[in-house]
């Protein structure tokens, strides 16, 4: 189908950008690889589109103080490249390859899909798995949130409306693992973990299990089994099946960590 | 609110300036305002890949970018790559190897292992799978398709 009708306006500045994001049904526009389906689906339906990409200084990844800050607006095959991804944060690294396929890593960003805060996605389980410091900016200033504050529920967030969410900083970890099942390659998860070690302490994410990403941070393999909450079924996969893929990729990370 | 933008992007080398509605999307463009008919949409919701095209060099989904997103950006299509002769070499491969039977997929599939072939030197059969999974045929179960790109890679 195609897309409902919108106006489009291109800030060039983030002054111009919250000053457009208070129009009634403004939307922000990012990389689209989520926001153009749901409009050419017709499921969203925006008076105007604020598209983003024309502001600078939101896609540099600089390293510093034990954690790499990547900018909003960097897309996913920008971050699957970058060298100080790859050697500080091979998390990231390896679960940006599993978004999707090449073409749509070239235009989707890591702010859309942080900001967007699909449950099934690979980016949130990473910030949460890290507890990743969030960006955000708005008219009254810059403002830090954590990636468990971040969060609130299923494609809900803290990002207030004409805010925007700038950067974040993922603090590198001692260990990590990434693990993922699909049914093909590049679709989204039936069952995914982030997993990190740091300070002897184990934070496992998983994703796809239900509304939002779930963070444990258990001291024996055995309390993160019991721990985890039943998952809601999908299409395709009762919640027993993605509570017992879910528990295969426990025991696939744990010695990893 | 319907609106257009004005909007100037280079297409297979030409530059073009339009008027167009924001909410048309890049192949709508390139199919309807310039009959550059050869990148096809499939599912308009960016999971089919027929409609892969190139922007400043990289691959993208034509139909998840909206055609004034383009503006200033330099956007290759089938069409380009084939009178360059820069797919010369997969379109005979794909030709002898029977990688395709009714063509619907054949552009995008073509734009994604070219892709492939410029950024890695020697991929396997397993690197080119995962590098054409965006890229959906539903005539030939893919096989005789890895092969066609297997016979550029190793001649």
């Amino acid at each position: 189908m195609k897309a409902p009708s919108f106006a489009y306006a291109k800030p060039r500045s983030l002054a111009e950008a919250f000053d457009l994001l208070e129009r009634p049904g403004a939307k922000v526009l990012a990389g689209g690889q989520s926001l153009i389906p749901s409009l050419n689906l017709r499921l969203s339906s925006p008076e105007l589109l604020v598209d983003i990409t024309g502001l600078s200084g939101l896609n540099n990844i600089e390293l510093g103080n034990g954690a790499v800050r990547i900018g909003a607006l960097c897309t996913h095959s920008e971050v699957e490249k970058s060298e100080p991804v790859r050697k500080h944060l091979p998390l990231v690294a390896e679960a940006v390859a599993h978004i999707a396929h090449p073409a749509i890593r070239n235009r989707g960003t890591l702010g859309g899909s942080l900001a967007l805060a699909d449950p099934a996605a690979e980016l949130p389980a990473c910030a949460l798995a890290l507890d990743a410091v969030l960006i955000i900016a708005g008219k009254k200033g810059e403002r830090r949130v954590s990636a468990g504050e971040f969060f609130k529920a299923l494609f809900e967030t803290d990002l207030k409306p004409a805010e925007l969410l700038v950067g974040v900083e993922f603090p590198q970890a001692d260990k990590s693992v990434f693990l993922e099942l699909t049914r093909r390659l590049g679709d989204y998860a039936i069952v995914g973990l982030a997993g990190v070690t740091r300070s002897a302490q184990k934070r496992i994410c998983f994703f796809g299990i239900g509304g939002m990403p779930v963070l444990l941070r258990p001291k024996s393999l055995e309390e993160a089994k019991s721990s985890l909450p039943t998952p809601s079924a999908d299409l395709y996969h009762s919640a027993s099946t993605k509570l017992h893929l879910a528990k295969v990729l426990l025991e696939r990370a744990w010695n990893k960590l | 609110m319907e609106q257009a933008v004005a909007t100037t992007m280079t297409v297979n080398g030409a530059q073009v300036t339009r008027s167009i509605p924001a909410r048309q999307h890049l192949v709508d463009f390139l199919r309807e305002e310039l009959g550059l008919t050869g990148s096809h949409l499939g599912c308009e919701h960016g999971v089919c890949g027929a409609c892969t095209i190139r922007v400043n060099g990289e691959i993208v989904r034509g139909c998840l970018m909206l055609a004034v997103q383009a503006n200033g950006c330099r956007v290759d299509t089938i069409e380009g790559l084939s009178d360059s002769k820069e797919l010369e070499k997969l379109q005979k491969a794909f030709h002898e190897k029977n990688a395709l039977q009714c063509g619907f997929c054949t552009p995008g599939m073509l734009m994604a292992a070219q892709d492939l072939l410029r950024k890695k030197t020697k991929p396997g059969r397993e690197e080119i799978r995962a590098h054409i999974s965006g890229n959906y045929c539903r005539c030939t179960g893919y096989q005789a398709i890895v092969d066609a790109i297997e016979e550029v890679i190793h001649g």
